[in-house]
């Protein structure tokens, strides 16, 4: 399974860059089937990244102590970095708490996806996949509409396309600019920006893994062999900045989650 | 999956764009699944365990201050209790030192007191003493003159001689007399 991830260089026929369609694995069940009628091993992931966080957190509030133990020192950590660093800041004393439940499961959901792409054997962030990027944007999009909706009726739709203080003449112009904006380009820049990092990573992993097993074991030459070595002492520090990135992604995705929430809340209070 | 395969799928083009159905549906389905797990459990309980080391935490402190206070007050209770004894003390050595100064007084006073009074006492018996010695002395003198008249008139109606003999043995007689009592 794992080499099939690797694109074979042809023997003859020189370096075959690795294409996009080869992030996407086989089917596993139908196996093989194709492209998108099957149960893959990115919806398997994404299957295991649920259960590994309801069981680590589970676990490690089980039975709290005053004074926490390391696991529950960590996920307490964790916790009220998104209820306090997140939520509290963004969305605001009154209103946050209904939110952190749905922040604190965001955050971890897209971190640990993200994270399973620097995994040895893992090796896919699940939001290099458009399908659950655009699922996490849809259930996001459809909840801040829906608080506005709550929060201010239906009068909420004007209130998030007019900006206050704005003569009616520009009004004409900038109506259809915030309606692009907030309620196109949104959802979608929310969801793209997390699935083309991801991509990019997972794509930059097969190039310097197809690149430097081209090098190193096709070519003869003793200095592409050593060309082949630095690809993969490159590839390290790439995969640290791929870290970085993948829980900065996950921050950010968080993040606009809760200024999304919070101007839905507050709509009026410009 | 053979190379052939994938020279086809390398063909392919796959916009990457393109969602896979099943997968907006898997995510959204395993994201409500642990959106459920996080609102029903593990949410509640960091919400509670943080709850309770606030109050835990405040709890201490408040039991931490009441019982710096109850210190404190006890402090200033045994200062005031110390400086009370202290001044006691003070008062009582001073009581002391008076009341012996008194006694002392007393003491000497009674001393003298009593010198006087058996000085005085001396005095009244050896003035009662004198007095006695002089009236039996005088009664002696009285008796020796009676005595010597009577020889004196018993030998002058004997003897002239006699009589001038028994005046000189009186007078003898109260000189040895005389002599006897200074030299005694």
């Amino acid at each position: 399974m794992f080499a099939f991830a690797l694109p074979m260089a042809s023997e003859e026929g020189g370096f075959i860059p690795p294409t996009v369609h080869d992030t996407h694995l086989p089917e596993i069940f139908p196996w093989a089937a194709e492209y998108g009628t099957g149960f893959g091993k990115q919806m398997l992931m994404i299957a295991l990244s649920v259960v590994l966080i309801s069981w680590f957190f589970t676990m490690a509030i089980k039975n709290p102590k005053l004074v926490p133990g390391k696991m529950q020192y960590l996920a307490e950590s964790g916790y009220a970095f998104v209820r306090n660093g997140i939520g509290r800041d963004i969305i605001g004393e009154k209103n946050f708490r209904p939110w952190i439940p749905l922040l604190f499961a965001t955050f971890f959901f897209v971190l640990l996806n993200n994270l399973f792409g620097a995994i040895p054997f893992l090796q896919l962030p699940s939001f290099s996949h458009a399908g659950s990027a655009y699922a996490m944007a849809i259930i996001i999009y459809g909840t801040w509409i829906a608080v506005g909706l709550k929060n201010h009726g239906i009068r909420y739709f004007k209130l998030a396309v007019t900006p206050p203080g704005v003569s009616p003449v520009m009004l004409i112009l900038l109506v259809p600019l915030e309606i692009i904006s907030n309620f196109i380009v949104r959802p979608l820049t929310h969801s793209l920006r997390l699935m083309a990092t991801m991509l990019a990573g997972h794509i930059i992993v097969m190039l310097a893994a197809s690149g430097a097993r081209y090098l190193i074991v096709v070519q003869d030459q003793l200095a592409l062999n050593g060309v082949g070595v630095l690809v993969i002492v490159g590839y390290v520090a790439m995969y640290f900045l791929e870290l970085l990135i993948m829980v900065l992604q996950a921050f950010v995705f968080t993040l606009l989650t809760a200024i999304y929430i919070q101007g839905a809340i507050e709509a009026d209070a410009h | 999956m053979n190379s052939t395969d994938f020279i086809l799928a390398a063909e392919e083009s796959v916009n990457p764009l393109l969602p896979n159905p099943w997968e907006i549906l898997a995510t959204g389905v395993g994201f409500a699944v642990l959106l459920f797990i996080v609102i029903k459990v593990i949410a509640p309980k960091f919400e509670q365990a943080y709850e309770d080391r606030v109050t835990a935490i405040e709890g201490g402190l408040e039991k931490a201050e009441a019982a710096q206070k109850e210190a404190e007050e006890t402090l200033a209770q045994y200062k005031a209790q110390l400086l009370e004894a202290r001044t006691e003390a003070n008062r009582i050595r001073e009581e002391a030192r008076s009341e012996g100064a008194q006694i002392l007084e007393d003491l000497k006073t009674k001393a003298t007191d009593e010198a006087t009074r058996i000085s005085e006492q001396a005095q009244r018996q050896i003035q009662a003493e004198r007095v006695a010695a002089q009236s039996s002395l005088r009664n002696d003198v009285g008796t020796l003159a009676t005595e010597l008249a009577s020889k004196i008139v018993d030998e002058a109606l004997k003897d002239d001689a006699r009589a001038q003999h028994v005046v000189d043995q009186f007078l003898n007689d109260l000189e040895t007399q005389q002599s006897a009592g200074a030299s005694n």
